[in-house]
């Protein structure tokens, strides 16, 4: 496959600029198409989604459809929502529970196994000729359950989910895990579907750990909406994380994060305020965290990108969001709301109601995010504009490879101040798939940024 | 409290007309309120109690729309499940003048229709409380280019206090599944 980024390009990530190609090139969208959301591993959906035999999510790997299934003997699949026969959907339906998808043109059937189960007038029409055997639903060659979330990869060669998470999974686990520190152990609530005039990797992008644009969520800030906010406190959340050292990770196979390491010894700063039961009970968890993870319970999550659309929000609000592409200028945002599966219903009710008023396109807060992806990319599709490459400069050159952080080695390469190095490091992946490299350097397994002979340098 | 969809049995005498032209005109006037930015005025039409919600809706199995087409009140994600507070927090965001996903202000109509009063209590001649449906079309224009139509049906509960009219409930059915617009700014 050709190169098509470095035919045009202006980028130079060590520089620090990025070609606005990226975010509104048609060539360049089909090219991520074909190089990126065919390899790298995509979020699909949740098991608590599917709890029975016969339960399936409609759910998206790129622009394409495909249906999370759990077939009647348990077992769970990703299957490309098509027919084999002349490429029908088989499934129009968000949810459910079935026994056969039924294909509505010329009625094939398929089992929640993927395999046809009936073909019509097969006796007299196919004998001899059709295989019933290799025409299955198109089954992902690589999916995994990692603590209750499902992810696919349509590269039979993809390393295995974990390696491809590498140091990221410390802290994707603290989104996934239970309050109290016990693994795994949350169910989805709820998911969010809407449509956005934006190129998919803005959103991405914001989740690395752009705190940078702060200000675009002034509004929210100064009228207060967090869990104290009835208490007066002013801003979108509670600020745990107050007297916490920030830190921006970025990780070899491109995801990135921003987390937070409290001090030894940290006095807990009270949250959830606007009810003394609710309070209470995350007060609680904190301790049982504090006693089941030691030392490393220092370690807090606050957003996350998985290279190449999957972010998360840790703790306030807590959820996984997809970023699935539409076309270089438009995204489908699947955002998945995450409680623990065993908490009480209030506490459930309580979270629910602030991630509604915080997240997602009736959110308070995500409003203004979109707001700025919008006109960011409107903005930049001109002939003008795309001679002019985005700045990526910030904080350059100051992330340490696994530093200690209020004595705590925080793994990858980090900074403790905000900083685009997440995004660099992204993006120089990102090049990578386009350039159909191979698995060892899309997990960055050559970039002498990670390369432990660094270690202690400044890059 | 919830209220299931069907054809009103409520018998339409002299005193129903004149109870739907009244709720008519509320709905003219808050529609008024809200196209015209008076939404401090809007607020004082929400009942304290007011339970303001929207749900998702998914595409299900035919036979399944009553149980599962809606997201539910109070039951997982939805897309508005407000009281007056956050409709209060709204407004206030608004008005900071730094809501960037309403600064510039939208440009915003709603249109409301096909208003019935499918019940009133004690009885439509001297009812304090009011079940109604109607349709509704807003349509949003932003900045420039930038423009959504949400359609749908709405069922409110209004209250009647003496001259005084609020709603207390407001059931809002958007007929969309992916929701196709990048934010729900406004008020239904
Ligand atoms: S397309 Fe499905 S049976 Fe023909
Ligand atoms: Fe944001």
């Amino acid at each position: 496959m050709n190169k098509v980024f470095d035919a045009t390009s202006m980028t130079d990530l060590d520089e620090g600029v990025l070609d606005r190609g990226a975010f509104v090139s048609e060539e360049i969208y089909r090219q991520e198409l074909q190089t990126v959301f065919t390899r790298a591993w995509l979020f699909v959906g949740h098991e608590s989604q599917i709890p029975n035999p016969g339960d399936f999510f409609s759910s998206r790997m790129g622009e394409e459809s495909v249906i999370l299934v759990r077939d009647k003997a348990s077992v769970i699949h990703v299957f490309l929502n098509s027919c084999r026969h002349r490429g029908m959907k088989v499934c129009r339906y968000d949810q459910g529970n079935t026994s056969l998808f039924t294909c509505p043109y010329h009625a094939w059937t398929y089992a929640t196994d993927g395999k046809v189960r009936g073909i019509p007038q097969y006796k007299e029409l196919y004998d001899g000729v059709l295989d019933r055997e290799k025409w299955s639903l198109i089954e992902v060659p690589k999916m995994v359950n990692y603590k209750g979330t499902i992810w696919a990869s349509w590269d039979e060669n993809a390393p295995d989910f974990e390696t491809y998470l590498g140091e990221a999974k410390l802290h994707l686990d603290q989104a996934l895990d239970c309050r109290d520190g016990r693994p795994g152990g949350s169910e989805v609530i709820g998911v969010h579907k809407w449509v956005f005039p934006s190129n998919w990797k803005f959103a991405a992008e914001n989740f690395l750990g752009d705190s940078y644009h702060n200000p675009s969520h002034r509004s929210v800030d100064l009228i207060g909406i967090g869990p104290s906010a009835r208490q007066g406190i002013k801003g979108r959340r509670d600020n745990e994380l107050e007297m916490a050292k920030h830190v921006w990770i970025g990780f070899a196979a491109g995801h990135g994060v921003h987390s937070a390491v409290q001090a030894m010894g940290a006095e807990y700063v009270s949250q959830f305020a606007n009810d003394p039961e609710i309070e209470a009970y995350f007060r609680h968890c904190h301790e049982e965290r504090n006693q089941r993870l030691g030392d490393d319970a220092r370690l807090l999550p606050f957003t996350g990108t998985i290279f190449p659309n999957t972010s998360y929000h840790g703790r306030q609000p807590r959820n996984l969001c997809v970023w699935h592409p539409h076309s270089p200028t438009e995204t489908e945002g699947w955002r998945f709301f995450f409680v623990d599966a065993d908490a009480p219903t209030k506490v459930k009710d309580f979270l629910r109601r602030f991630y509604m008023r915080y997240s997602g396109p009736a959110g308070m807060t995500e409003q203004d995010d979109m707001e700025n992806w919008l006109y960011a990319t409107k903005a930049s599709t001109g002939t003008i504009a795309r001679r002019y490459a985005f700045n990526y400069q910030l904080a350059r050159d100051q992330a340490h490879l696994d530093p200690e952080v209020n004595g705590l080695t925080v793994r990858g390469r980090v900074n403790t101040k905000m900083t685009e190095h997440m995004a660099r490091g992204y993006y120089r992946r990102w090049k990578a798939y386009l350039d159909c490299a191979d698995w060892d350097e899309l997990l960055g397994r050559n970039d002498p940024r990670f390369a432990a002979t660094k270690k202690g340098s400044p890059q | 409290m919830d209220i299931k969809e069907h054809t009103p049995t409520i018998i339409r005498d002299d005193a129903y007309f004149r109870l739907r032209q009244e709720v008519e005109e509320f709905f003219y006037d808050e529609a008024a309120m809200l196209d015209e930015r008076r939404f401090d005025e809007w607020l004082d039409l929400m009942h304290d109690d007011i339970v303001y919600f929207m749900p998702m809706r998914r595409n299900v199995k035919f036979g399944m729309h009553q149980d599962r087409e809606d997201t539910l009140l109070e039951e997982g994600m939805s897309w508005f499940n407000e009281d007056k507070w956050t409709l209060e927090k709204r407004v206030e965001q608004i008005m900071t003048g730094v809501h960037y996903a309403e600064e510039p202000l939208s440009r915003v109509s709603h249109l409301v229709t096909n208003v019935q009063v499918t019940s009133a209590f004690p009885d439509a001649a001297n009812a304090t409380e009011i079940n109604t449906s109607c349709r509704f079309y807003i349509y949003q224009n932003r900045v420039e280019h930038e423009h959504y139509s949400f359609v749908g049906r709405r069922y409110d509960t209004l209250v009647r206090d003496g001259g005084r009219m609020q709603v207390r409930h407001r059931r809002i059915i958007l007929d969309q599944n992916v929701l196709l617009a990048k934010c729900l700014t406004a008020f239904f």
